[in-house]
């Protein structure tokens, strides 16, 4: 177990933002939330009238709601004044100078995953030059991006370049409020991305926050709005396998995502945050509330992800199939080890004639780890011909770990066609000793089941993501057995 | 190749093997008979290293080593092979991809590199072929839904890949119908040779027929009451094992 919690704590910190903006105030804002300090946020980023007033009313709709307890998970009462609702970038002189001042297990870790030797110095926060590099490869990229009309940036700034956009979808796919975290989120959210893309317009590269230009410190409270006009497509990949560094507890993100006629979006994460030590402690919470909106007929929203970290996670990725003939999906692997909860799954609403969904959720627990798949099916009345298939499957490493499944199907439309599949299974000691007699050593024999089971959810991953996402797994469970 | 003095084991509280001495050679092919619960399988699983069992006294050396003193995986890569009595399923971890990696790990450990992709299809689907199995089931999970007798091939196929030095069969012929006997025997006589040895550890006089053996061992509570060539067997088959017991007993 020791080898474990030392690379669990090496999966520590990194921070979420290129370290070249410079022009956002550098102070924080003392702890604490209240009208003022939504004023002061709203004020910060220059934003217009009516957008202070939206944020206004969300904070005064989140003082109105409890807290959910309904989730399958136990940690302290959040002390809400406790949190700054504006921290300012880290300056250079925070920061560590070379390689040779980041913590070892941080590197140990970045080996294990092959990140390039350049890329290390960025993701560990160095001021370095190097970090400039990225601002020419994200030049190039935004120069392609603009030859083809896509529009990619920080959320900050399509307020002030795109306001009549943002105005137009904001909220209209998770409204204020919609639960306890989006109020808070819409009220305070602090910054991320904004990606519009035109009419009939294929996006020519895979966008990724990784090259986002001027979103900086977009952390704790990240909002990010992608919509795809009528026969567009667009890949997002959101995070990275490389820990990152980052001092916020608690993390509320909200992403939403349109869908026109004949659109499609497919949303891949890699979830990676520090997951606390081996007693769960100083683990980040995340509460995020991510959905897409099947707007127009023939439409698709794909949800991918990897969730290896945070002590919490509280996430369901969900779609709401309007359109006719629209398409959901959603391909989940979550990993929890040591003392890491997650409570998480997706929601498909069926509200459209022969609107389709998919859900393949894989969950892997190991450690003392309790891992909840919550997931609901609704079809409406009015979706004749909706169908679903759901298949959830749970494997547990060692027994002191929980593997929990909450489906939930309510079904209001006699022609609906829904199948639900659910297995649990566990690595045994039987599996083990079999790989072992082959010659293979027991942590290549758990990474060999655990991407066996994880395959049909890897395939739905980019490629390179993909490879990274399976190397991240190894990294996850090591030493989970034995 | 391989020599076992006086092993004791057990697992829990409960002793199996009492002072079991055994002694095979390079190009020796045994079998150990004997009725359920004398310990045939207990001796396989010592050999190969299972955790679950405590070796209390005796000593096992290889190719001059002492055994004892390494992990499954290091015995595996030394040249020791056994077919399970049930082989277990892996699913969703290809064959293909278990077969590789098993290859890959002996490779590495002589200090070969990994093997070429078609080399390896093609040495695969060779062995396969002469076994009696269809190719199709390289991309199946491991044992995923194999018949019995689809197992025991698929042991005897990672055998023929790995080409151990030391091949342990732990009831490789039981449940299999006549034909698949016949497959398992042609594979593992195709693996003869004056440098390898094959322990074949069975209830049943019938697979001698097809695989013969140099020595018969009878083992009872533990212990070798009986060795001798392969007439034993056959006079094991006619008279049972009780004979045997009050012999040993008087």
């Amino acid at each position: 177990m020791a080898t474990e919690s030392e690379n669990l704590e090496s999966l520590v910190n990194r921070r979420y933002e290129h370290g070249f903006i410079t022009d956002i105030a550098t102070e924080s804002f003392p702890p604490g939330l209240d009208e003022n300090v939504v004023r002061a946020i709203s004020a910060r980023k220059n934003e217009p009238e009516w957008l202070l007033e939206w944020r206004l009313q969300a904070y005064r709709q989140w003082l109105d709601m409890e807290e959910p307890e309904w989730a399958h998970i136990h940690y302290p009462k959040i002390k809400y004044n406790e949190i700054s609702y504006y921290a300012a970038p880290k300056s250079d002189d925070d920061r560590p100078k070379s390689l040779d001042e980041v913590d070892p297990k941080l590197l140990e870790t970045y080996d294990k995953l092959g990140i390039p030797l350049h890329e290390r110095a960025r993701l560990a926060g160095v001021a370095v030059d190097a970090v400039f590099d990225s601002v020419s490869v994200a030049t190039t990229f935004k120069d392609k991006l603009a030859d083809a009309g896509v529009i990619f940036c920080s959320f900050s700034e399509a307020v002030i370049e795109h306001p009549e956009l943002v105005k137009k979808y904001l909220g209209t796919v998770v409204p204020r409020r919609d639960n306890y975290f989006a109020a808070l989120n819409s009220a305070v959210f602090s910054d991320g991305s904004f990606v519009y893309i035109p009419k009939g317009v294929r996006c020519p590269m895979e966008l990724s926050t990784y090259f986002r230009i001027n979103a900086a410190n977009t952390g704790q409270f990240e909002r990010t709005l992608i919509v795809a006009d009528e026969g567009s497509y667009v890949s997002y990949l959101e995070g990275c396998t490389a820990p990152m560094r980052d001092e916020n507890q608690l993390h509320a993100a909200i992403v939403e995502l349109v869908a026109l006629d004949d659109a499609e979006i497919k949303y891949s994460t890699v979830q990676n945050w520090y997951p606390g030590d081996e007693n769960g402690v100083g683990g980040i919470y995340n509460f995020v509330t991510k959905r897409g909106d099947c707007r127009g007929a023939n439409s698709k929203i794909s949800w991918t992800q990897v969730e290896t970290g945070s002590a919490i996670t509280w996430k369901y990725p969900s779609c709401l199939l309007r359109g006719e003939n629209s398409v959901g999906e959603f391909y989940s692997v979550a990993v929890t080890n040591n003392l890491q909860q997650a409570d998480t799954g997706t929601k498909m609403i069926h509200i459209g004639r022969n609107t389709r969904s998919t859900i393949v959720s894989k969950g892997i627990s190991a450690g003392r780890a309790q891992q909840s798949y919550r997931g609901l099916v609704r079809v409406m009345p009015q979706a004749v011909g909706a169908r679903n298939h759901t298949q959830c499957d749970s494997l547990l490493i060692g027994k002191d770990c929980g593997a929990h499944t909450f489906p939930y199907m309510e079904i209001k439309n006699p022609s609906a066609k829904i199948e639900h599949e659910a297995t649990t299974s566990k690595i045994s000691a039987d599996q083990l000793f079999y790989c072992r007699q082959r010659g293979i050593s027991e942590e290549d024999a758990v990474n060999m089941i655990v991407n066996g089971f994880c395959k049909e959810v890897f395939k739905e991953l980019p490629m390179e993501f993909a490879v990274e996402a399976q190397a991240l797994l190894n990294v996850s469970l090591e030493g989970a057995v034995g | 190749m391989l020599e076992i003095k006086n092993l004791k084991s057990r697992i829990g509280d409960i002793e199996i093997l009492r002072g079991l001495s055994l002694s095979v050679n390079a190009g020796e092919v045994h079998a150990i008979m004997g009725p359920n619960g004398s310990g045939k399988s207990t001796l396989a699983q010592v050999v190969a290293g299972h955790q679950d069992y405590e070796v209390t006294d005796g000593s096992v050396t290889f190719k001059g080593n002492d055994l004892l003193e390494l992990d499954p995986e290091e015995r595996a890569r030394e040249g020791i092979f056994l077919g399970f009595q049930y082989p277990v399923e892996i699913p969703g971890v290809n064959n293909a991809y278990l077969l590789k990696a098993a290859l890959n790990a002996k490779r590495k450990h002589q200090g070969l590199g990994e093997i070429d992709a078609f080399e390896f299809l093609k040495m695969a689907r060779e062995k396969m072929t002469s076994l009696g199995m269809d190719p199709k089931f390289l991309n199946r999970g491991v044992n995923e839904g194999f018949s019995g007798g689809e197992k025991k091939r698929n042991e005897i196929l990672q055998m023929a890949m790995l080409e151990p030095d030391l091949a342990i069969l732990d009831e490789t012929d039981s449940g299999l119908d006549i034909d698949a006997l016949k497959a398992v025997a042609t594979g593992v006589n195709a693996l003869r040779s004056p440098d390898r040895a094959i322990v074949l550890v069975t209830h049943y006089q019938r697979l001698l027929d097809y695989i013969e053996p140099d020595f018969v061992h009878v083992l009872s509570q533990g212990k070798i009451i009986k060795s001798g060539d392969k007439s034993l067997a056959l006079e094991l088959e006619e008279k049972g094992y009780d004979w045997l017991r009050e012999a040993a007993i008087a």
